[in-house]
């Protein structure tokens, strides 16, 4: 297995896989979370807009990221936008949800603490909202951030000719390379690890600034 | 001595008419007070002494526009009160610090509208006050709960309100800093005149800081009987004055002073 890493790595496959796959879940992850959070926020901020499409987003999100590829080929086609459409699909729903949640755990006393001075909304949202969610909303950052990885290798074994899915599907189609196989499930668990070191390098940051012991945190 | 603060002859600030606050349940309502009056003047510290869970708090929320009332109105300076206000501030128990916030950070909090000096000058001013300085930088994590109590009150005062709410401000602070506190209290509220209205389930702490008390009935609470504190301050805590106003107060709320 060792032997088909670097076979790998000798003939620059890869990188390029590697690349391949990085490449979409950060395209698909950034779109979930500019997407996500604000519309989690929004729909927690304006409750009753909330009520309203709540229904929405519980039936739209027990619905597997997997069962749109079919969608996502016929609307973008093979290639790198149904992939990046299929990791938006998985993660974009977990960041709402977090978002929601996040807001829905501001305490009472700080809202009341903000009002009380006499902010706008608009100054309550930046010097309350947001660094009141920000520990919570960075748990659901990093779990999205989990599926977004998990996901992006099925997508490549179906909707793509490169990546690490594909590399996987693609080795066991052209001839039962399974070395070749066992290899690219350790890159993907490795570089899955290091996703998850990094983000959590950023939540540990704002929470030594901050001294947050949330209990979310702890539940995550 | 300081002279006795004499019922003043301040102007009315607050007044409170025929308030009424009921909570709506899956079963029933709650009634939790009920035909609530007060009139509190200028530059008065009042304290609304109740037992736990008797609806004070939540008469404070309404005063301070925090939860609209079922009935009845709460006037300051003869406006009708429709919202929070910053020249009216609620300090919660040391709950409502922001973490996220330094000691001075939360201390300027409200005091966006200023220049930058002046803003710097009165965060300076307020740190000392409560005798902070030297964790300006500090997070709340940091401090003890006394400490942030005390980032709370100087919140509160930098940004010069007229009004002060205070929810049982001491509740959660060891008995000396809670008297260290009452100090401090009462010595700002003398040097900037406030006008003061304050929770607390403390029979002493209410004798000890009040012009005048305000004992509540359990829930859903009615005002049983309103106290004036004729003493002055300093207040010696062992004078038959202030003893027998104590107990006085024991005794309407059918406690012996005894254990």
């Amino acid at each position: 297995m060792a032997r088909a890493i670097v076979e790998l790595g000798e003939k620059g496959f890869l990188v390029k896989h590697v690349v391949a796959s990085l490449f979409r879940v950060t395209w698909g992850y950034l779109l979930a979370v500019f997407v996500g959070v604000p519309l989690g926020i929004l729909l927690a901020w304006y409750r009753r807009g909330g009520l309203a499409l709540a229904p929405l987003v519980e039936i739209v999100r027990p619905i597997s990221a997997l069962a749109w590829i079919p969608l996502a080929i016929l609307w973008f086609g093979v290639g790198d936008l149904s992939a990046v459409f299929i990791i938006f699909v998985a993660s974009v729903f977990p960041l709402t949800i977090a978002a929601m949640s996040a807001v829905g755990g501001v305490s009472s006393t700080h809202w009341n603490a903000g009002r009380n001075f006499g902010l706008s909304a608009g100054q309550i949202a930046r010097r309350v909202l947001l660094p009141a969610i920000l520990p919570r909303l960075l748990v659901g950052l990093r779990l999205a951030l989990g599926i977004a990885w998990l996901v992006v290798v099925a997508a490549e074994m179906i909707a793509v000719n490169s990546g690490l899915g594909f590399l996987i599907i693609d080795a066991r189609n052209a001839g039962n390379r399974y070395d070749l196989v066992v290899a690219g499930m350790v890159l993907i668990g490795t570089i899955g690890l290091a996703l998850d070191w990094a983000i959590r390098r950023v939540e540990r940051l704002s929470a030594l600034r901050w001294g947050y012991t949330d209990s979310a945190r702890e539940a995550a | 001595m300081i002279p006795v603060r004499e019922p003043l002859p301040g102007r009315m600030k607050i007044e409170i008419r025929g308030l009424h606050m009921a909570f709506r349940t899956e079963e029933n309502d709650v009634r939790v007070l009920e035909d609530i009056a007060l009139d509190v003047r200028e530059g008065e510290f009042v304290c609304i002494l109740g037992p736990s869970g008797c609806g004070k708090s939540t008469l404070l929320n309404i005063v301070a526009g925090f939860l609209a009332p079922t009935a009845g109105s709460v006037r300051i300076d003869g406006e009708e009160v429709r919202g929070p206000d910053p020249r009216r501030i609620f300090v919660f128990q040391e709950r409502g610090v922001f973490p996220w916030l330094t000691v001075e950070g939360n201390i300027g909090f409200g005091l966006g509208k200023l220049a930058r000096d002046e803003r710097e000058r009165r965060i300076a001013h307020y740190v000392r006050l409560v005798g902070l300085e030297g964790f300006e930088k500090a997070y709340p994590h940091e401090l003890s709960g006394g400490m942030k109590q005390r980032v709370e009150v100087a919140r509160a005062f930098a940004v010069d309100p007229d009004v002060l709410f205070l929810d049982e401000p001491f509740g959660a602070l060891d008995s000396i800093t809670r008297l260290v506190m009452r100090g401090e209290l009462l010595r700002i509220w003398r040097a900037e005149q406030k006008t003061i209205l304050f929770v607390t389930h403390d029979i002493e702490e209410s004798v000890q800081l009040a012009d005048r008390v305000v004992v509540m009935t359990a829930r859903p609470a009615k005002i049983r009987r309103i106290v004036p504190i004729n003493l002055p301050h300093p207040r010696d805590l062992s004078s038959r004055h202030y003893l027998e106003l104590r107990d006085g107060i024991f005794e309407e709320i059918g406690l012996a002073h005894k254990i």
